[in-house]
């Protein structure tokens, strides 16, 4: 009977094919390790972050006069609604949490390099729609710091040269950041960006399963086959990945539910104190910081205080963010090693992957905290670091000398 | 039966040139509307119309703040006191002589304003528009060691002087704006318009 109703769909529709091609035979390195995770739960957090956006905006009042109350309507009076409002909080911080413990699983393993930098690209764009998605979600409870968050992020693009002001007031459809911001903030939140991020995240797992996974050795697992063409070193992504995929999973639950439930504001860092307040366009908070996931940017901004060439301080500084978020996606072609893993590069691409990471904490941490002369200087340093990641990799990744890969995948 | 190459290549490829420039004139124009849909509505540019303010009641030393365009404006009083302080540290600052384009032209004088004893600020910071807070005191205080009176940024730390003029190594590119303003009358401040000029 299944059998017949199978048969029925696959003459219409190549469904069995695509079961098996993307989900149960999909040939998985044997060699994945815990990095491997992030991706699976990203997409179990896209889910999250969908149901509770959609339930959240049953009761969310996009204008100016009614968000803030809506948002505190929902808290306290819709039944449940706290724990969808936090869900989406949390899901939020989780979103960039796993982004970045992915992009590094691609930094560290070569994931970027051929035949791969397609992918790498797409999910370069996942990760700017998500930063769009931050952003303007952020601004929608019009508390305090959605106000004033709105006002720095926007004034930034008055900087540019020229155009600046006019595009100012284009982008705002105002003379300041108002309800007519908020309303079309709200639109790109709730409908432009999440279709766009599906269809991009769609189209990254779609070139993900053209080319296959790499690994933790980055060796070609599609070098050795089985007499059924099956690579050697992989195995079925049903019923082995999806077991402890599973498993993972319910970790990870753990942890968001407890955030969730016990810490919702997270220290302040999931959800701010300023925004308890009701935004104000004549009173700029004592100290405004950014969602903890754009610090590093943020210090970076603040890092450049002088003009150069004539541009503003101020431009540059935008230039200087913008290109911390944009870089990336040239790593694919600054990468001139001819070994993928870390596990096999030579003691350069170490050194500075490592500078990389200390580069992006510290930053992280000077853009959440007040500036001062001493912490710029240490913004402007590791500033310099983060880039020389990028910046001097077809110098050292070409002339280091890497240890020998293996042919198959090493099991320890 | 396999379609033959076509007789007259050029002109099909002139066929398809044409058709898609004339598609893509099409797309640009529909993008018009939504393009333009971004602009400020009527709505939001009837609110950005002057702004009155009675300063009659404004004392020296004082700060008052008019909303106009949704920004604050600060209208300060000067004290004589720190009408005689405000050239102190000219050395501190990034653009003393007011020779960008921060102010309207009737301002463009030594305290940047257009009646003596009386600046008009557009309370909004060069670097990111966040509003600069007031300081009259000065001395040293949490981060000048020799403040000389003026309104201090707690976003990014920028600082300017009483006259709304930056300092030098902050993250402000330039002066506190002067918006166009005029006085009516003793008592009656514009703000908004520039008034009758000469």
């Amino acid at each position: 009977m299944v059998t017949k109703i199978m048969n029925w769909f696959d003459d219409r529709l190549p469904l069995t094919a695509t079961i098996e091609r993307h989900l149960t035979k999909y040939p998985a390195p044997i060699n994945m390790n815990i990095w491997y995770l992030a991706g699976v739960l990203l997409v179990v957090v896209l889910v999250i972050q969908l149901l509770s956006g959609i339930w959240l905006l049953m009761n969310y009042e996009p204008t100016a006069e009614g968000a803030f109350a809506s948002i505190q309507y929902i808290m306290r009076d819709v039944e449940y609604g706290y724990i969808i409002r936090y869900m989406h909080t949390t899901g939020a911080s989780a979103f960039f949490a796993l982004i970045y413990l992915h992009m590094f699983r691609g930094m560290m393993y070569g994931s970027y390099q051929k035949p791969r930098e397609l992918l790498w690209v797409v999910g370069w764009i996942t990760y700017l729609l998500l930063c769009m998605l931050g952003f303007t979600g952020y601004v929608l409870p019009w508390g305090q710091m959605s106000f004033w968050a709105a006002q720095v992020i926007m004034s930034l693009f008055g900087s540019i040269p020229y155009i600046g002001e006019d595009l100012l007031i284009w982008i705002r459809g105002d003379y300041l950041i108002s309800g007519i911001t908020l309303n079309r903030l709200f639109a790109l939140h709730v409908v432009l960006l999440p279709l766009a991020l599906i269809v991009v995240i769609f189209v990254h797992i779609l070139a993900l399963h053209e080319v296959g996974s790499n690994n933790p050795d980055g060796v070609d697992v599609k070098k050795f086959k089985d007499e059924d063409g099956v690579p050697l070193d992989t195995k079925p992504f049903f019923p082995y990945d999806v077991m402890h995929d599973l498993y993972a999973i319910g970790v990870f639950l753990i942890f968001f539910c407890t955030i969730m439930f016990f810490y919702p504001d997270g220290g302040g860092y999931v959800i701010e104190y300023v925004n308890y307040e009701a935004a104000d366009n004549l009173k700029t908070p004592d100290h405004i910081v950014p969602s903890w996931y754009y610090t590093p940017f943020y210090a970076m901004l603040r890092a450049i205080t002088f003009p150069i060439f004539g541009l503003s301080a101020k431009f540059l500084g935008f230039v200087v963010m913008a290109a911390g978020i944009a870089i990336f996606v040239a790593l694919p072609w600054l990468d001139r090693s001819p070994v993928k893993s870390i596990k096999y590069k030579g003691v350069y691409s170490k050194f500075f992957l490592s500078l990389f990471v200390l580069s992006f904490f510290v930053l992280g941490y000077l853009g959440s905290v007040a500036p001062s002369p001493a912490k710029t200087l240490l913004a402007q340093i590791f500033t310099v670091g983060y880039f020389a990641y990028f910046l001097l990799m077809p110098i050292y990744s070409k002339y280091e000398t890497c240890k020998p890969v293996p042919d198959r995948v090493k099991l320890s | 039966m396999q379609p033959k190459s076509p007789p007259n290549p050029g002109r099909r490829k002139f066929l398809i040139a044409a058709t898609s420039a004339v598609g893509a004139v099409g797309i640009a124009g529909a993008a018009v509307p939504f393009l333009g849909s971004w602009n400020p509505s009527a709505r939001a540019e009837a609110a950005g119309a002057p702004a009155v303010a009675d300063i009659s009641k404004l004392r020296p030393g004082e700060l008052l703040i008019v909303e106009w365009r949704g920004v604050p404006i600060y209208v300060v009083k000067h004290s004589t006191e720190s009408l005689n302080q405000i050239d102190k540290n000219l050395e501190r600052l990034a653009d003393p002589e007011s020779n960008e384009e921060q102010q309207p032209e009737y301002a463009r004088n030594k305290l940047r304003s257009r009646r003596e004893g009386i600046s008009v600020l557009t309370a909004v910071c060069t670097h990111l528009a966040c509003a600069p807070k007031f300081y009259p005191q000065l001395g040293v205080n949490d981060f000048d060691n020799n403040w000389q009176g003026g309104f201090f940024c707690p976003c990014h730390g920028s600082k300017f002087d009483l006259a709304g003029r930056v300092y030098a190594g902050v993250p402000a590119p330039t002066n506190l704006p002067v918006p166009p303003h005029y006085y009516k009358s003793d008592d009656i401040l514009v703000i908004g318009e520039d008034g009758d000029v000469t």
